[in-house]
């Protein structure tokens, strides 16, 4: 008979460990999954997670792993604030959509105009929109009580028809031919969000990331706020008692999180994506909750996160390509990961214990 | 411009795939437990559904295998929260985002493929139509007028004292879980054989997420969530009417309004949750929370 007895302190070398055994376990199911579609697991195995960064084509394909870590960074470290206090944010895909939006916006108000304040200006209006975004859900919950997991969610497909509607309306691109979608940001210099020493792929955006990865780690552990947020996620009664207002800190979290995620879907407009199409919003808000539980909701684990997901979108990406897999097996993967986090997760919570039954 | 004899109609059918799936999650929620992987085992049913129609001939075997479908990956969900006893919230998320992959990954073969013919029923609808009236009555009557309904709701409302007078809440729970599944691989499996016909990529597009906010519409009752399904068809009807009519509103406003009108009607009904005095029965009280039992 197996016994699960609850461990009073979380033990960190399975804080640790957890990671690195949900990965294994990803790979493994994941091969099994390739050998049933009938690929090759081993090659798959090695087209996804070495190909991209020691393979032929890496010097291609290593620059691509910040490109598309950053967003995922930037948004997880603020997700993993909230839910760290126990406050769902899982809207972050449409605060990034919103934030794009709202600096794209700005830049394209400024067209043809070359101005010094015009990049720092769409950085202020993406990080406003993605606030503006996730202070909805805050406010209805601290008003009237509506989840903010529900809220937050609806409002990804409202932004993912935002998008849609300026992309083949207000935002349209006058000189494009008619076709839908805004004018490339990339091509308007004072706007354009462009990769900053040469074969990294390190735009502002990765930057920013690194930057919010230092900035929540002094949050979380070092200001009385971090410890706020902390205590009301273990216990939120006594938190309320030690006179932790839980209305500030659902305000504080989403609007933090849609801020960062607003932030993060301005450096891609401007950047990588170069322009609002209907399409824009690209899952980055989706995976980087994966990211955020992966990191164990810490900074620096979010960090490493956040470059092995992207990690498995370009190998995704390079086999498909090389292997002709279908491109809905990162997702799966990512899924997988998730699953396999959540379930070895129970180690650090609980010890494992085998006895004889009476 | 609309003709209410057609806006009827069209309402019942576009409520039905959320009533399914809303149904199914009131009998999880009602057990105690939150799955929020409503949307990844509706697409699943859709997909698993839409091949066995196709693959068969006969609708009727694609809901059978809709329904085993989204009982079958709701148990993934099972096996995390009742003997792993992992995050209830982050345990559904991870649901809907397999399950989104996983539809994405094995659709791909059934883009462009048509559906077989569906049997239409009294006055011209869907049989699943008239069979989602049942289950409401069903529903309600198994959880108000049943002894397993009554463990099931006692599960639900305090899994410690069910655990005390020894009934068996994880079984319970699992049971609600695979039930919740079932039901919402049925409503996904009506999207795609009884509505569009077709399989395309994510084609649930957030109706599972309305469901989970049925749910909460309805104060935990069953009745509750055919009056928040007959809403939200009448949306989606009336917004559909609009667009075809060609209202001088761009069509991706008009498509908002299905999901605006779920966050103000959810925003309204927990205003009256939170300040009525005499909020009826709510939220079971053990919804969320894992059970561990220490003897």
């Amino acid at each position: 008979m197996i016994r699960l007895v609850p461990r009073t302190e979380t033990a960190p070398v399975w804080q640790v460990a957890t990671p690195i055994l949900a990965v294994l376990a990803t790979m493994i199911a994941g091969g099994l999954l390739f050998a049933v579609m009938g690929y090759d697991p081993l090659a798959a195995i090695r087209t996804i997670f070495w190909d991209p960064l020691f393979g032929q084509a890496a010097a291609y394909s290593r620059p691509q792993l910040l490109v598309k870590a950053g967003p995922l960074i930037l948004i997880a470290s603020g997700l993993a604030v909230g839910f760290r206090a126990g406050i769902w944010n899982i809207g972050a895909e449409g605060q990034y959509i919103i934030g794009g939006l709202c600096g794209a916006g700005v830049a394209l108000a400024a067209y043809p105009g070359e101005h010094w304040w015009l990049f720092p200006a769409m950085i202020a209006a993406g990080a406003a929109g993605g606030w503006a975004w996730g202070m909805i859900p805050a406010l209805l919950r601290n008003s009237f009580g509506a989840s903010e997991i529900l809220v937050s969610l609806m409002l990804v497909y409202v932004a993912e028809r935002c998008a849609a509607w300026m992309a083949f309306g207000p935002m349209k691109n006058p000189e494009g031919f008619g076709f839908p979608g805004s004018r490339n940001l990339q091509q308007y210099p004072s706007a354009a969000n462009p990769e900053l020493i040469a074969g990294t792929g390190a735009h502002w955006g990765v930057f920013a990331a690194a930057l919010a990865v230092l900035a929540t780690w002094v949050l979380m552990s070092r200001h009385i706020r971090g410890l706020h947020i902390r205590a009301a996620g273990l216990a939120p009664r006594a938190a309320r008692f030690a006179g932790v207002r839980p209305e500030a800190l659902v305000a504080f979290c989403l609007g933090l999180s849609g801020a960062l995620a607003g932030m993060a879907g301005l450096f891609e407009v401007a950047g990588p994506a170069g322009q609002i199409t209907d399409s824009f919003g690209s899952g980055y808000g989706f995976t980087a909750i994966i990211v955020a539980f992966l990191g164990r909701l810490n900074p620096f684990g979010i960090l490493l996160a956040g470059l092995l997901l992207a990690l498995t979108y370009i190998g995704g990406e390079l086999a498909q390509l090389t292997m002709q897999l279908p491109a809905a097996t990162v997702q799966v993967f990512q899924g997988m990961l998730l699953f396999f986090l959540l379930g070895f997760d129970l180690l650090t919570r609980f010890r494992v214990e085998r006895r004889i039954t009476a | 411009m609309i003709d209410l004899t057609t806006l009827i109609p069209a309402l019942l059918i576009a409520a039905t795939p959320i009533l399914y799936a809303a149904l199914g999650e009131l009998v999880v929620e009602r057990a105690g437990v939150l799955n929020l992987g409503v949307e990844g085992m509706m697409i699943v049913g859709a997909l698993a559904g839409f091949a066995a129609a196709v693959a068969t001939g006969s609708p009727a075997m694609g809901f059978v295998a809709a329904a085993a479908a989204g009982a079958a990956v709701s148990m993934v969900f099972a096996l995390l929260t009742q003997f792993l006893l992992a995050n209830q919230v982050a345990s559904g998320l991870a649901l809907t985002l397999f399950g989104l992959g996983l539809a994405a990954l094995f659709g791909k073969s059934y883009e462009g493929v048509k559906a077989p013919a569906m049997m239409a029923g009294p006055m011209g609808l869907n049989w699943m139509v008239w069979i989602g009236f049942v289950a409401v009555a069903a529903i309600w009557f198994f959880l108000n007028r049943t002894r397993p309904g009554l463990i099931l709701r006692g599960v639900g409302e305090n899994h410690d004292a069910a655990h005390g007078l020894g009934h068996p809440v994880r079984r319970v729970r699992i049971a609600a879980i695979a039930f919740g599944g079932a039901m919402a691989g049925i409503g996904g499996a009506f999207i795609s054989i009884a509505i569009v016909l077709q399989w395309t990529e994510g084609m649930t597009a957030g109706a599972g997420w309305i469901a989970l906010a049925i749910v909460v519409f309805s104060n935990w009752t069953a009745p509750g969530v055919l009056a928040g399904a007959w809403l939200f068809g009448g949306v989606t009807a009336l917004q559909l009417r609009l667009q075809a009519a060609g209202v001088a509103v761009p069509v991706q406003l008009l498509s908002m309004a299905p999901y605006l009108a779920t966050i103000i009607v959810l925003t309204l009904i927990s205003a009256r949750q939170k300040f009525s005095r005499r909020a009826g029965l709510g939220a079971p009280g053990s919804l969320g929370q894992n059970f561990h039992a220490l003897r």
